[in-house]
């Protein structure tokens, strides 16, 4: 148990995952609570890059890390800014709205 | 090593708690500060693995730009988010079961697997011993270096996610009055002055 191995970190990584999966679950309806639990998973995934990273003492973990933060932080962008153009079209962000392209 | 495993309890289970309190707090407001503190958490336990350029970063770009979005936007937003809790029992049990039994999977994983031998050999880029440069030195020769287009590219993202936001969010409002300088330098002189030849004892 004092020992903090790899699987520790793993461990945390897998819980936090869970709990982006399963925040998406609960709150279908809310897309900011959604969005937020792909930013936990996303962290959840780069605690597994960063720990592999660490434990074989390569690096490239590490930087292909950075890159996930990058695509993390232009998803977010992006998906807040559609976000808002999509309430101010609608006055609402229920994604059960979002089906008005349905055919 | 007490003190390193009870740090990483520590952070570890703050961050869990807080990634909880992110899924299931009422005010959405209340879920990004705590996705804030799981931000932080997640960095303390990158320092404690010895990538502090990461943990660095996570501090700076996902707490103070992701996050403070975030932020902004819930508090911009009109929403009534009583409505949008709506439904949230009903999908409880589906969402735990998925969620147990992507643990319990993702656990079994854990207990059974061994990291193949032969991986220490096809290591692409070794790290430094942390007495010889330090994590933020070595991983910077390395991103400037051998992974300069990945590292260009990843610049190109941001620029196409910037242009992109302000795209979609910039708005052209009719009916507003402004002023548009070039618009005024550029005029010609007859279009602005008339000039009349009034004669002597009478109006125009």
């Amino acid at each position: 148990m004092l020992e903090i191995g790899l699987v520790h970190y793993l461990t945390v990584a897998a819980i936090l995952f869970t709990l982006g999966v399963f925040g998406i679950f609960l709150n279908r309806k809310n897309v900011i609570i959604i969005l937020m639990s792909i930013e936990l998973m996303l962290l959840a995934v780069n605690i597994n890059l960063v720990a592999f990273s660490v434990h074989l003492n390569d690096l490239v973990g590490q930087i292909f890390a950075l890159f996930v933060l990058t695509v993390a932080a232009a998803e977010s962008a992006i998906g807040l800014a559609i976000l808002v153009v999509y309430f101010r079209n609608r006055g609402s962000i229920s994604v059960e709205d979002v089906n008005m392209m349905k055919g | 090593m007490i003190i390193q495993a009870f740090a990483f309890y520590l952070f570890a289970l703050t961050a869990i708690a807080a990634g909880v309190m992110v899924i299931s707090a009422r005010n959405p407001v209340h879920s990004v500060l705590f996705l804030i503190l799981a931000f932080f958490n997640a960095a303390g336990l990158f320092i404690l693995l010895g990538a502090e350029f990461i943990a660095m970063i996570l501090v700076i770009v996902y707490v103070g730009a992701v996050a403070v979005l975030f932020l902004f936007v819930v508090m911009m937003l009109d929403i009534n988010f009583a409505e949008l809790r709506e439904g949230f029992l009903q999908y409880l049990p589906i969402g735990a079961l998925v969620g147990i039994i992507l643990v319990a999977e993702l656990m079994l994983i854990f207990g059974s697997w061994v990291i193949n031998p032969e991986a220490a050999q096809i290591i692409a880029a070794p790290s430094a011993a942390p007495a010889e440069i330090t994590n933020t030195h070595a991983l910077g020769r390395l991103i400037y270096t051998e992974y300069i287009y990945l590292f260009q590219a990843a610049g190109l993202v941001l620029l196409v996610a910037m242009i992109g936001a302000i795209v979609l969010t910039l708005r052209k409002r009719p009916n507003v009055r402004r002023q548009r300088i070039s618009e005024q330098i550029s005029r010609p002189v007859e279009d602005v002055i008339e000039i009349k030849d009034v004669p002597t004892g009478s109006g125009i």
